[in-house]
Order: structure tokens, then C-alpha cells, then sequence
């Protein structure tokens, strides 16, 4: 509300609204929109400052997922990456309530450290960029569980977990902004499509 | 131990439901200077707090996803409140080979609280489909007996649109229409080529101040209810004006369970649970209007059994439950390429499409019966939960070029969903399942549900013009539909679509329907069904508008028998 509107300013527009005699509890625009703020204030949980302490995952499976989110989703020049989003806060959150998403998280997490395990000798966290890479490139595609079968579970690991990172992504503010969206707003008028040669 | 209470107080009617059937009702027969008491079976509403409108998905700690992420698969945590498949406590069942899902509403105003909108009139054809084509039945009633209702409504709800004389979708008494969006910009210029009309849509959302509410501010959330009212919501719309008259008691977390007869064959109770105390209540009144939903309508009389109706108040007939339908629901779509060029700008517009493709293949003829028609969707709209599956499904990878591709792709889709007329079968129908209860006690519904080859191959034919749009539109066809399986050519679930009617027919003879014309019971002629248990037929026009028209003229006809003294 840039136009800086009081209280008492919208608390009088209330009162002249039911004066008016509507017989509909509504109410006017700006005091609307200053009813729709304070609501979303209250609604607002999210405390980004706080530190976070994971709800379902261990400390070191939660490490592991904070390096897989900001690998599917890096900052660049144009904005931050997963992490400054919250995905592994959204991620940890919704797995704590569903046992579905547990096992699949949960095991695929496992999966990953035992593959590198086996094949680096050591944990996803613990092995060098290229091996990260290397494995990440492997599983981030279904055509390469064709020519390696015991690539498949974790390649349906990291496509869930993949989903998962970019709705968290592209839910918070940083990510709505990356993507353009201009809107959820009050508009006196829709202004309909914007001129453009190609349309 | 609970105790059965006798309600003190006598009530003129008592309407079962506070959707767009029962909040009409309300206002009608409180201004008409009834005493009017009305069960709903959830709780009362606020919009200020219940609804979610203006909030961002990262100020909710789930995004929108809900609990577990078990909203991301249909509607979102911004709907608003108490909709949902399930409620726990309060299951249905499907016999062997049944797949119909139930959408309920548990809470002041219903499934008005969050539906689409979409306000379409039954056309004069749509009223004597038996005549026409030799399918199903007719209606009792003709347009012109429907039309002053869809007049009134319109004129009282508000209902954007434009006149455009196409037999298949009759022109109303219209607010202005918002201007079209890009993506429907683009749709419109595809269907001119094909010679399929393409129009401003008809929804119940006002662009100007009306009846005391402010006009649309175009967030594009109606979905998640509106806290100005500036759409049409039962709870805001049609409840305040019958409070206003100081004749209405609501009574909240009531769950109906059985009307009762008196010694002279008429209804005189109805008995509910006090879900808040568990206890067992009555209610008294001279008449019973039933507006609790289609099917819960149906499940009501259908447990309302005595020595007169062995099978269900009200059903000497037998057709309670029977002639069950959905509409029929596919959906596709394409990328644009065109879109990937637009700059970003405000696409938000009122919640659901400004443009709409009406039934117009009437003239020739098809392979399936009766008519369908599209709705749009799709661009830039609020990003949500779900938004890029698809995209990182195709692109796979990782990284700065993955999170690009999806900006790139943000906004590009349109999205084709076909709404088409189901004729009811033998096969479809709903019961009382035998043996389970819900947690009040009080025996669910079973459903039987099969669509029939017509459905299907409407659905074909949805497919196919939906292809053709896109590609004429330069876009790439999207569709997850296959000719074959379990959802042939997409077609989705009964009760998708959340159009499911017909259980409570209306009609001429007492020997195949339930209610006369003006949904009144031709057995109990103190009991009305008023919701969209009372349809003939499920034309492909969403209900909502014609469940409030016939609720309205039923209304004003049980006004008009209580003025008589025939109650």
C-alpha cells in the first residue's frame, strides 16, 4: 500500500462502507488491501533468519541434501541458488510428514553414498568435484540406466528429488522474481496483453 | 452417553446445505418472510482469516504443498478452506471396477467457496435432448420456464460476458468482460483460422461495483475464495441478505442423518448429529428444502427410510441414486513459442479464463452424442508447486542451463480442458454401501460408474481439436491422453470433473422421477430437492448457474404454496 493509508483512514472507509447500508459484509479496496497484509503477516511462518534445525533428516544426510539442491539449482549472475530459497528447509519439511517421501529421500541418500562408496571409496560429500560430477551426470538422466541397470534407483532418487528442489526453488521470493512473475496485486483495470508484434 | 434434544423452536423451512443451492434458497424464502433454519455440515466461515488470497507460496511453510505434499496432486493449500476427495472420518466406497471420486465441502457455502465460476446457461435444446437426438429424457421444464431465473441470478450474482447469439450458449444479463491475455490472444487467432468460435467466457466474478460489493481487483486467486466478494460465493453473497432479515439461524457442524415423517405421510423432522458434541438433535419444521450436494442429497432420502418408504423418503420410484452422471473431462495442450518472447507483464486477470470456446459443432453430424466445450488456461500466472515436473522431465540434467530452460519455459503453456455432456446408463448410479458407516454413524455411499463408447469418443474428438488449435496457433501439441487403458483418449474419472448430478431427477410421471418441476418431491410434498440432484440431464454447461435458477424458482414456488397454506 504505497500510498500510505492509516488505520484510522481505513477504519473510517469500513464504517462508511456499512453506513452506506450494503447489506454485504465487504469491504472497500484499500481497506482490503491492508486487511490482505495484515492477514498475510500473521499467516507468515517462514523466519529465514533463524537457523534451522532439520525435522526429519540427520545431520549428515541434511548436509548431502544441501549439496545435491544447490547443485540441481546454483546461484548464477541472475539470482541465488536452491539453499538461499529454503529447498532444503520445503524438502525436509514435507519429508518429515510422509512416509513415501522418507523412504524415497531417505534411501536414495543412502544409495548415493553407498555408490560412491563402492566406486571412490568414499561418501558423496567427501569425494572430489569431478567425482560429484561425474556421478550426478550419470543419474540425472534416464537413457543412462539403458546401458547400466544399477544406475535406475538412482536415477528415480535424484528425478523426485529433482521436482522436489524446484518447487522449492521456484516458490520462494527469489525464485518468483528469477522467473518474471508480476502480479497477485490490486489493479483497477486489466490491462490485457501487452502489445507485441509476434501476437 | 449421548441424548436425543428436541429442538425448541419450530422452523417454516429448514434448508439441508449452504452451497449455491441452499444459500439461494435462504435468501428467497427469508425475504419472502419464511423463518428459515439451515444445517451445514461443517463449520462457519470468515473469509478474512480463512482464506488465502494475496498470500505468497513462501509465506506458507508448506508452499502450497500442504502436509506431507499431499496437495500437490489436485488443488493446492490456497484453495479455499474445507474442500477436499477426502474427509477423513466420512469415507465413500466403489464397487468392483468403480474409479468415481467425490469432491465434498464441509463448510458454510460449499463448493462455492472455491469453484471456477463458470456461468453458463443451459440452452432451449439442452432442456429436450430426448426429442432431439432420442437419448436419455427431457426435461419437464423448458428454457423459457428456466430463463427469468437466469435473469435474476445473473442480474443479482453478476455474471461477465458478451452477447453473441450462438444457439448453444445463450446470451445473459452481463456485467463487461476483462480483457483477453495473451495466451487466450493467441488462442482466439488460431480458432478464427479454424472457424471455431473462440468468445469472452461467462463467470460469476464482477467488473464493476455491484449490489454494494467492489469490483474485481484481478488477482487471478479466485480460487482461494475472495475477501472483498467481488466473485460469487454463497457464503458472502446469498447467506448475508438472509441474516439481514433477522429470520435465518444457521446451524453449523450439523450433519443431516434422516427426515422424518409424521403421521400424515409429511416430513416434520430432521434428524442430525451435533458434530461438535456428538450429540443427536432434531429439527422441526413445516418444510425441508435438500440442498447438501448431489449425491449427498441422494444419500440423505436414502437413509431415510420408514414403513411408507421401505427404499428412502421420497423414492417410491425407485430413481434415487440412479441416473448419476459427470461431465466429460479431457485435457491437453501445447508450447507456444511465441510466448517465450513476451516480456514480463501482469497476466494475472480474474481468477479462470477470459476467453472460451462454446459447443459449436450443433450443426453437423458428430460420432458421439450432444456437445462439448473448452476452457483455457495456462501463462503467466503465480508459480506454484508442480509447476516444471514436465520440464525437468524433458530436459533432465542439472544447473544454471536446467534453471534457465525453466525460466524460458515459464508462461509458454496453454492449457485445453473439454467439458462435455455424459448421457446417464444403467451401469452409473450410486447406493447406500451395506456395510460401512461413516464416524456419525451414518451408513456412505457406494458408487458404480462407467462411462459410456459416446463419452469416449467425445473425448476423442477433444483430443483431435485440441491438436488442431495448437498447431494452427504455431504451438507443439502436448498430451498425456493414449487411445487405449485405463483412461482412453484422457478421459478422467467420474467425479473429476466435480459436475456429478442427476440422482434426484425431476419429471412429469411420478412412476420415473423423484420431483415435480419445481423440485418438489411428488411423494412428499413437503420435502424440495433443489441442488443439482434435480437435473435431467448433465449438459455441457457447469452447473452452478442452473442449480441457483432452479433453487430460485423452486423457492419462489414453495413461497407461493406457504402463502396458500398448502404447507
Amino acid at each position: 500500500m504505497s500510498s500510505g493509508v492509516s488505520r484510522r483512514h481505513i477504519l473510517k472507509s469500513l464504517a462508511l462502507g456499512s453506513a452506506a447500508g450494503s447489506v454485504l459484509r465487504v469491504i472497500p479496496l484499500e481497506a482490503a488491501e491492508y486487511a490482505h497484509r495484515m492477514i498475510a503477516a500473521e499467516k507468515s511462518t517462514a523466519a529465514p533468519t533463524k537457523a534451522y534445525t532439520p525435522k526429519f533428516f540427520p545431520a549428515h544426510q541434511y548436509k548431502t541434501l544441501e549439496a545435491l539442491c544447490q547443485a540441481i539449482i546454483p546461484a548464477d549472475q541472475d539470482s541465488g541458488g536452491a539453499i538461499e530459497a529454503g529447498a532444503p528447509e520445503f524438502i525436509d519439511l514435507l519429508t518429515s510428514e510422509n512416509k513415501d517421501y522418507q523412504l524415497a529421500l531417505g534411501g536414495g541418500l543412502q544409495w548415493l553414498d553407498n555408490t560412491c562408496s563402492d566406486r571412490y571409496g568414499k561418501v558423496y560429500l567427501d569425494c572430489a568435484a569431478e567425482q560429484q560430477k561425474e556421478i550426478l551426470d550419470q543419474i540425472a538422466y534416464q537413457r543412462n540406466a539403458r546401458s547400466d541397470r544399477s544406475l535406475s534407483q538412482g536415477i528415480e532418487f535424484f528425478s523426485f528429488l529433482r521436482n522436489m528442489t524446484f518447487d522449492g526453488y521456484f516458490t520462494s521470493e527469489i525464485g518468483i522474481k528469477y522467473l518474471g512473475y508480476i502480479g497477485s496485486t490490486y489493479l483497477k483495470e486489466f490491462p490485457g496483453c501487452p502489445p507485441v508484434p509476434e501476437l | 452417553m449421548p441424548q436425543i434434544l428436541r429442538s425448541p423452536q419450530a422452523y417454516d423451512v429448514c434448508i439441508i446445505g449452504s452451497g449455491a443451492a441452499g444459500g439461494t434458497a435462504a435468501k428467497i424464502l427469508t425475504e419472502g418472510g419464511l423463518k428459515v433454519a439451515m444445517l451445514e455440515a461443517g463449520p462457519a466461515l470468515d473469509p478474512a482469516t480463512d482464506f488465502k488470497e494475496h498470500v505468497w507460496p513462501y509465506q506458507l511453510p508448506h508452499r502450497g504443498a500442504g502436509v506431507g505434499g499431499k496437495a500437490t496432486a489436485d488443488f493446492t493449500e490456497f484453495l479455499a478452506p474445507n474442500g477436499s476427495w477426502d474427509i477423513p472420518g466420512e469415507p465413500y466406497t466403489n464397487a468392483p471396477g468403480s474409479r468415481f471420486q467425490w469432491f465434498r465441502s464441509r463448510i458454510v457455502g460449499g463448493r462455492t467457496n472455491h469453484w471456477g465460476r463458470i456461468a453458463l446457461r443451459c440452452a432451449p435444446v439442452d432442456f429436450r435432448a430426448r426429442s432431439t437426438d432420442g437419448m436419455g429424457d427431457d426435461w419437464p421444464i423448458s428454457y423459457e420456464d428456466v430463463a427469468p431465473y437466469y435473469d435474476k441470478v445473473e442480474s443479482y450474482i453478476g455474471v461477465f460476458g458478451t452477447k453473441e447469439n450462438i444457439p448453444s450458449a445463450p446470451d445473459g444479463v452481463f456485467l463487461p468482460p476483462p480483457r483477453p491475455r495473451c495466451t487466450e490472444t493467441i488462442v482466439k487467432k488460431a480458432c478464427d483460422q479454424l472457424r471455431i468460435p473462440c468468445i469472452p467466457s461467462r463467470l460469476a466474478v464482477i467488473t464493476q461495483a455491484h449490489h454494494g460489493r467492489p469490483p474485481c481487483h484481478y488477482c487471478g486467486q479466485c480460487g482461494r475464495g475472495c475477501i472483498t466478494a467481488s466473485n460469487f460465493s454463497s457464503s458472502q453473497v446469498m447467506l448475508p441478505p438472509a441474516e439481514q432479515t433477522g429470520r435465518f439461524t444457521l446451524i453449523p457442524n450439523a450433519m443431516a442423518r434422516e427426515i422424518l415423517l409424521a403421521k400424515d405421510g409429511r416430513a416434520q423432522s430432521v434428524s442430525y448429529v451435533d458434530k461438535t458434541t456428538r450429540s443427536e438433535k432434531k429439527l422441526y419444521a413445516k418444510a425441508f428444502v435438500v440442498a447438501a450436494s448431489t449425491c449427498e442429497s441422494a444419500r440423505l432420502l436414502l437413509n431415510s427410510k420408514s414403513s411408507t418408504f421401505p427404499e428412502g423418503l421420497a423414492n417410491s420410484s425407485g430413481v434415487i441414486g440412479r441416473y448419476l452422471t459427470d461431465s466429460v473431462g479431457s485435457s491437453g495442450g501445447g508450447f507456444f513459442p511465441q510466448l517465450v518472447k513476451m516480456p514480463p507483464h501482469n497476466h494475472d486477470g480474474v481468477g479462470g479464463m477470459h476467453m472460451y470456446i462454446p459447443w459449436w459443432k450443433y450443426d453437423r453430424k458428430n460420432d458421439f452424442a450432444r456437445g462439448y466445450h473448452i476452457e483455457l488456461s495456462g501463462g503467466r500466472h503465480m508459480p506454484g508447486v508442480g509447476e516444471f515436473y514436465e520440464t525437468c522431465e524433458e530436459a533432465e540434467g542439472y544447473g544454471v542451463p536446467l534453471k534457465q530452460k525453466c525460466r524460458e519455459m515459464y508462461g509458454t503453456y496453454i492449457g485445453f480442458s473439454g467439458r462435455g455432456e455424459m448421457i446417464p446408463n444403467q451401469q452409473t448410479y450410486c447406493d447406500i454401501d451395506p456395510s460401512v458407516v461413516d464416524e456419525w454413524g451414518i451408513p456412505v455411499l457406494r458408487f458404480h460408474f462407467q462411462w459410456g463408447e459416446s463419452e469416449i469418443k467425445m473425448a476423442r474428438d477433444m483430443q483431435q481439436t485440441f491438436r488442431d488449435i495448437v498447431e494452427a496457433g504455431g504451438g507443439t501439441f502436448y498430451s498425456k491422453a493414449r487411445a487405449d487403458g485405463a483412461h482412453p483418449y484422457g478421459i478422467h474419472d467420474g467425479g473429476v470433473i466435480i459436475h456429478e448430478l442427476g440422482t434426484v431427477r425431476m419429471g412429469s410421471s411420478p412412476k420415473t422421477s423423484a420431483l415435480n418441476s419445481y423440485c418438489q418431491a411428488h411423494d412428499v410434498k413437503n420435502v424440495f430437492v433443489t441442488d443439482a440432484a434435480c437435473f435431467v440431464s448433465n449438459p455441457d454447461k457447469n452447473p452452478t448457474l442452473t442449480i441457483m435458477a432452479l433453487s430460485w424458482r423452486a423457492s419462489e414456488y414453495l413461497l407461493d404454496q406457504a402463502q396458500k397454506g398448502n404447507l
